[in-house]
C-alpha cells in the first residue's frame, strides 16, 4: 500500500496565550511512500514528526492537505476505519492481559464477515507472535518481559491485523545501547517479511540511517530533505541536513570563496571553480580530513583518540564554529601526537558550502 | 482489512462517525448539566427562600423559583431569635483550637517517625496505623463516660480534647516528611541544626502544602461535626453550628418560620463554601489523597 | 542515633496521650462495657458479667428496626452512588470545555454542612399544611400522587434517605474517579481506537480493569460509610429517629447512651461491637472478593 501526503499541514492553537496566532507543526508535507519501503521520519524533538506520524494514523486531523492510502483518501476517515497499526513509544500495552490476550486484543474487534473464531484468533496470534519470536511468553503479564520483549509485543500487536501501513512512534528509545541494535535489526526483518509499508519516527539520525529504505529529515515542521539515506548525507541540501546526520557530526568553518579558491582563515583549502566571491558555512565531514605533510588546514592539535581500525584525530581551528574538530582517519596514518598543530588537506567530495545567510547548499564542483 | 473501499463508503463512514460524536457529546453534556442542577438546587433554593419573607413563604402553595421582593429581614431573625452568632462563635473557637492543638502533635509525632531512630519505632508505627481502623463509633462510648466522669461535660475542653487526634494525617505527614531527601538532614547536622531547629526551618517549609491539605480538612471536619458536640453539650451556650441548626429545626423560630431557617442554614455554610473557592485545588488535592465521607 | 531514643519519645509523646487516652483505652474499656451486666451510670456498679447486653440488644425491635434501615440503606446507596459517581466521570472525563466548572460543582456538598442541608432536602420533600412542597407539586404536575416524603410511608422515607445519602457520598466518588480515569494513560485508548474497539469495548475492556482498584476501594469505602449513617437520618427526620422509624445503627448507639431512651452504656457498647462487626465482615468479604477481581 503507498501512502501519499498532499501538501499535509496541521496547525495548533497557541499554547501561550500571550502570543497569538497559531503554531505550525507540519508545513505543507508532500510525499509519496512507495509501497512496501521502510521510512524513517528524522528530526530533532518539535520538529513534527510524531505530529506527521498522528495525522497518518488519524489520531489527529490535519488542518489541510490530504492523505491517501494507495487510491482512497482516507484524510477525514477516523482512525478505527483506517486499518493502520500503531506501536507506542512507551508500548501502551494493556497492563491487565497477557501476551496473548494482548496480541488477541485488536483480532477481537472484527465484526461482520472479518470475525473470527476463538481459534482463528489463537492461531493467528501464534502465527505473529512467532513471527516477532516472541512465542514461548504468551501467558505473561507485560510487567513480567523485558523492554525488548515488551516491544516486540507491541509490534505484534500492532501487526496482527495485517495494517495496511505500520507506524512506528520512536521504537528504540526506551531500549538500551545493545538491544536497540538488535531490535532495529529486528524490525528491518520484520518489515522485509511482511512487506507492509512502515513509518517510523526517531531523532537518533543512527537508527534511521541504518534500517530506512529512504528518511525524511524534518525541522519546524517543514520538511528538509527526502532520499535515500546514503544520498542525504552524501548530499544534503543545507547546513541543517549536514549537520543533522553523521557520527561524529561535521565540521563547520567560517570560509570565504575568493576567486576560485576557498579560504579557511588565511588558507586556500581547495580550488572552488565557478563559485562567486561570497562568504560562506564550510562543513567538512569528519572522513574528509587527510594528514598530510604539505596540507593547506593547519589545526592545532589536541589529542588523538584510537579507536582500533581507524583512530580520531582531535584538533581545534580559530575558524571552527566547532569547539574541536573531529576527524576519522585510518590507523595507518602516522601522526605526531607531540607536534602543536596538524596539517590537512581535504577530500573534495567531503567538503559541503552553504550560504552564510540562509544555510542552503553552494553547488559548487570542488577540486 | 486490507479491502480498497470506494470513496462513497468512506463518505458514510466519515459521516457516521461524525453524527455519532455530536449524538454522544449532546449526551454527555446533557446529563452533566442535570447532575449540576441537582447539585445546586437546594442552594439555590436555600437562598431564595432565605430571602422570601415569612408572609410570602407561607402565602405560596406553589413556591415561586424567585422573589421581587427580597428582604434581609430573616438574617436579622437568624441573628436575633435563636443565638445564631453565639453557636457561630462557638464553632469557630472549636475549629481553631482543635486544628491547632492537632498540628502541635502531630507535626512532632510525624517527625519522629521519619527522621528518628529509636528503639520500637517500627512496632509503634504499625501500631498507629491500626489505630486508623478503629471507628468512632467504638471509642465515642467510653469518651462520653470519661468526660462527663471529669465534669467536662458543657465545656470546651471536652468539646476539643476528645476530637484532636487524626492518625491518618500523622501517617500523610510521615509520608510527605519522609520524601525530604537525607543528605539535607545530614547536611543541617553537620552545620550544627539542632532537630528542633531543622524541623522548623527545613522540613515544615518543605512540606507546607501538605500541612496547609490537613489543616483545611481538619476545618472542613471541625465545621461539620456533630455527634460528639451533640453529646457532650446540652446547655445552648455551647452549641456548636450543627447542633444549633438541630436545635432551631426542633424548638426555635416556631417550627414554620422556614425562611429564617434558611437564613441560619447560609449563614454556617456560607464560610465553607468560601473556604473552598478560594482553595479549591488544594481541598480537592488533599480530599483525593486522604479525605473520606461516605 | 541511639541516643535519640528519649527525644523521640519526647516528640511521641503528645500523640500518645492523646491516642491512649482517647482510643486505646476506650477500645478495651468498650469491650468490659458490653460483658457487665446492668451497668449503671450513675453509680458506677453491675450485677454481673455475660452475654446478656448482646442478647438484650439482638432483641430489642429498635435495634433491628435500625439493622433493618441501615441494611437497605447501604445496599441501595453503595452501587447507586458508584454507578452514578462512574457515570459522571466518565462523562466528565470525555469532554474539555466547561470541565473545571462541573468538577467544581459537583464537590460542593462535600464542604457543606450535613445538617444545614439536610433542612434544605426536608422542605423540598416535606408536606406542610401551607404548601405539599416543590418535590410533591413536581409528582402531582406530572399526574401522581402526592405524598410526604418526611412523615409519610416508609418507603417515601427510605427513598429520601437514600436520596440524600447519595447527593452527599457523590462528591467524594466522583474526585476519586475522575481522578483514576484521567491517569489512564491517553495512549492505552489510542492504542484501543487504532485497532477499531468500540466505546463500549474500551470502556469494558480497557478502563473498568484500569480503574478497578479504585471502584473497589469506593465500594469498600462506600460499605463502611454508608453503616455508619446516621447524621443524614438526623438533618431529615429530626433527632428523635426512633419514633420516625428511621433510626441507624449508629444513631441507636447514640440514643442508647445519651438521649431520650439513653443513660445505657453497656447496651451501647453491645450495639457498637455488633456494628464494627458487621462492618469488618463486610469489608472481609469484600477484600476477597477484589483480590479475584482487581487486576493488579
Amino acid at each position: 500500500m503507498k501512502v501519499v501526503l498532499e501538501n499535509l499541514t496541521k496547525k495548533f492553537p497557541n499554547r501561550n496565550k500571550k502570543e497569538h496566532g497559531e503554531v505550525t507543526a507540519v508545513d505543507n508535507f508532500n510525499f509519496e511512500i512507495p509501497d512496501g519501503k521502510l521510512i524513517g521520519l528524522l528530526g530533532p524533538s518539535g520538529c513534527g514528526k510524531s505530529t506527521t506520524l498522528n495525522l497518518i494514523c488519524g489520531l489527529q486531523k490535519p488542518t489541510a492537505g490530504k492523505i491517501y492510502f494507495g487510491e482512497d483518501d482516507v484524510t477525514d476517515l477516523p482512525v478505527e476505519n483506517r486499518g493502520v497499526g500503531l506501536v507506542f513509544q512507551n508500548y501502551a500495552l494493556y497492563p491487565h492481559l497477557t501476551v496473548r490476550q494482548n496480541i488477541r486484543f485488536p483480532l477481537e474487534n472484527l465484526r461482520g464477515k472479518d470475525k473470527m473464531t476463538n481459534d482463528e484468533m489463537n492461531a493467528k496470534a501464534l502465527e505473529i507472535a512467532k513471527l516477532v519470536q516472541i512465542d514461548g511468553l504468551m501467558d505473561r503479564k507485560p510487567s513480567e518481559l523485558s523492554g525488548g520483549q515488551q516491544q516486540r509485543v507491541a509490534i505484534a500487536r500492532a501487526l496482527v491485523k495485517m495494517p495496511r501501513v505500520l507506524l512506528l512512534d520512536e521504537p528504540l528509545s526506551n531500549l538500551d545501547a545493545r538491544l536497540r541494535l538488535q531490535t532495529r535489526e529486528e524490525i528491518r526483518r520484520i518489515q522485509h517479511e511482511t512487506g507492509i509499508t512502515t513509518v517510523f519516527v526517531t531523532h537518533d539520525q543512527d537508527e534511521a540511517m541504518s534500517i530506512s529504505d529512504m528518511i525524511v529529515v524534518m525541522k519546524d515542521g517543514v520538511v528538509q530533505q527526502i532520499g535515500k539515506p546514503q544520498q542525504v548525507y552524501d548530499d544534503p541540501v543545507n547546513l541543517f541536513v549536514a549537520k543533522f546526520l553523521g557520527t561524529p557530526p561535521i565540521n563547520v568553518f567560517r570560509g570565504v570563496v575568493r576567486g576560485g579558491k576557498l579560504y579557511i582563515g588565511d588558507a586556500a583549502v581547495l580550488d572552488v571553480s565557478g563559485a562567486e566571491d561570497r562568504e560562506v558555512w564550510v562543513g567538512i565531514r569528519p572522513e574528509g580530513f587527510i594528514p598530510a605533510a604539505d596540507g593547506a588546514l593547519v589545526c592545532k592539535l589536541s589529542g588523538v583518540e584510537v579507536m582500533g581500525r581507524d583512530i580520531s584525530i582531535v584538533s581545534a581551528h580559530a575558524d571552527s564554529e566547532n569547539e574541536v574538530i573531529r576527524s576519522i582517519v585510518s590507523a595507518e596514518n602516522a601522526v605526531d601526537i607531540t607536534a602543536a598543530s596538524v596539517h590537512f588537506s581535504l577530500k573534495p567530495n567531503k567538503v559541503f558550502l552553504f550560504d552564510r545567510a540562509d544555510e542552503t547548499r553552494i553547488p559548487v564542483s570542488a577540486q | 482489512m486490507n479491502t480498497s473501499k470506494s470513496a462513497t463508503q468512506y463518505e458514510k463512514i466519515e459521516k457516521a462517525a461524525r453524527t455519532r460524536s455530536a449524538v454522544i457529546k449532546t449526551v454527555i453534556y446533557t446529563f452533566l448539566v442535570l447532575w449540576a442542577l441537582m447539585v445546586l438546587f437546594p442552594f439555590y433554593w436555600m437562598l431564595l427562600t432565605s430571602v422570601k419573607s415569612y408572609a410570602t413563604y407561607n402565602s405560596e402553595y406553589i413556591p415561586k423559583f424567585f422573589t421581587l421582593s427580597p428582604t434581609m429581614q430573616n438574617y436579622a431573625d437568624a441573628f436575633t431569635a435563636v443565638p445564631l452568632a453565639d453557636y457561630f462563635f462557638n464553632t469557630v473557637i472549636f475549629t481553631v483550637a482543635t486544628t491547632a492543638i492537632m498540628l502541635a502533635v502531630i507535626v512532632p509525632a510525624a517527625f519522629a517517625f521519619s527522621r528518628l531512630q529509636f528503639r520500637g519505632k517500627n512496632l509503634l508505627f504499625t501500631l498507629f496505623l491500626s489505630m486508623m481502623m478503629i471507628p468512632n463509633e467504638l471509642v465515642i462510648i467510653t469518651n462520653f463516660t470519661t468526660i462527663t466522669n471529669l465534669d467536662l461535660r458543657n465545656t470546651f475542653p471536652g468539646l476539643i480534647l476528645p476530637s484532636v487526634m487524626s492518625v491518618f494525617y500523622v501517617y500523610l505527614l510521615k509520608e510527605n516528611f519522609s520524601q525530604i531527601p537525607d543528605e539535607l538532614y545530614y547536611a543541617a547536622k553537620v552545620d550544627g541544626t539542632s532537630d528542633w531547629k531543622y524541623l522548623w526551618r527545613v522540613m515544615i517549609p518543605i512540606c507546607k502544602p501538605t500541612i496547609v491539605t490537613v489543616t483545611i480538612l481538619k476545618v472542613i471536619e471541625c465545621w461539620n461535626s456533630y455527634v460528639w458536640p451533640r453529646l457532650i453539650t446540652d446547655n445552648q451556650a455551647y452549641f456548636l453550628v450543627s447542633n444549633g441548626i438541630q436545635e432551631i429545626r426542633e424548638n426555635g423560630f416556631g417550627r414554620e418560620n422556614i425562611p429564617a431557617m434558611m437564613a441560619a442554614v447560609v449563614v454556617i455554610s456560607v464560610p465553607l463554601v468560601v473556604l473552598f473557592l478560594i482553595f479549591r485545588n488544594k481541598i480537592m488535592e488533599g480530599v483525593a489523597r486522604g479525605g473520606t465521607k461516605g | 542515633m541511639e541516643n535519640n531514643s528519649r527525644k523521640a519519645w519526647l516528640y511521641l509523646a503528645p500523640a500518645i496521650l492523646f491516642l491512649g487516652i482517647f482510643m486505646v483505652y476506650p477500645l478495651i474499656d468498650v469491650f468490659i462495657y458490653s460483658f457487665e451486666e446492668g451497668y449503671n451510670s450513675a453509680s458506677q456498679t453491675f450485677f454481673g458479667v455475660g452475654g446478656y447486653n448482646y442478647s438484650y440488644v439482638l432483641h430489642d425491635p429498635y435495634f433491628l428496626q435500625a439493622v433493618k434501615n441501615t441494611f437497605i440503606l447501604v445496599i441501595i446507596t453503595v452501587p447507586l452512588s458508584t454507578g452514578i459517581a462512574l457515570l459522571i466521570s466518565l462523562g466528565l472525563n470525555a469532554i474539555k470545555p466547561l470541565r473545571n466548572f462541573f468538577q467544581t460543582v459537583y464537590f460542593l456538598p462535600y464542604v457543606t454542612n450535613t445538617l444545614a442541608v439536610g433542612l434544605v432536602f426536608m422542605i423540598l420533600f416535606k408536606k406542610t399544611a401551607y404548601s405539599d412542597g416543590l418535590v410533591n407539586l413536581f409528582i402531582s404536575f406530572f399526574g401522581g400522587g402526592t405524598v410526604d416524603f418526611i412523615d409519610g410511608p416508609y418507603w417515601a422515607k427510605m427513598f429520601v434517605l437514600c436520596f440524600y445519602t447519595v447527593w452527599v457520598v457523590m462528591p467524594f466518588k466522583i474526585l476519586i474517579l475522575t481522578s483514576a480515569l484521567a491517569s489512564v494513560k491517553e495512549d492505552y485508548y489510542n492504542a484501543a481506537r487504532i485497532d477499531g474497539t468500540s466505546r463500549f469495548r474500551i470502556f469494558y475492556k480497557i478502563t473498568l480493569p484500569m480503574i478497578s482498584p479504585m471502584i473497589f476501594y469506593l465500594v469498600i469505602t462506600g460499605f463502611i460509610g454508608a453503616f455508619k449513617a446516621y447524621s443524614d437520618a438526623v438533618a431529615l427526620f429530626g433527632t428523635d429517629l426512633n419514633a420516625a422509624g428511621m433510626n441507624t445503627i449508629v444513631g441507636y448507639v447514640y440514643d442508647m447512651l445519651y438521649g431520650d431512651s439513653g443513660g445505657y452504656p453497656s447496651y451501647a457498647s453491645a450495639a457498637a461491637i455488633i456494628l464494627f462487626a458487621i462492618v469488618l465482615t463486610i469489608t472481609c468479604i469484600n477484600l476477597i472478593i477484589s483480590k479475584k477481581h482487581v487486576h493488579y
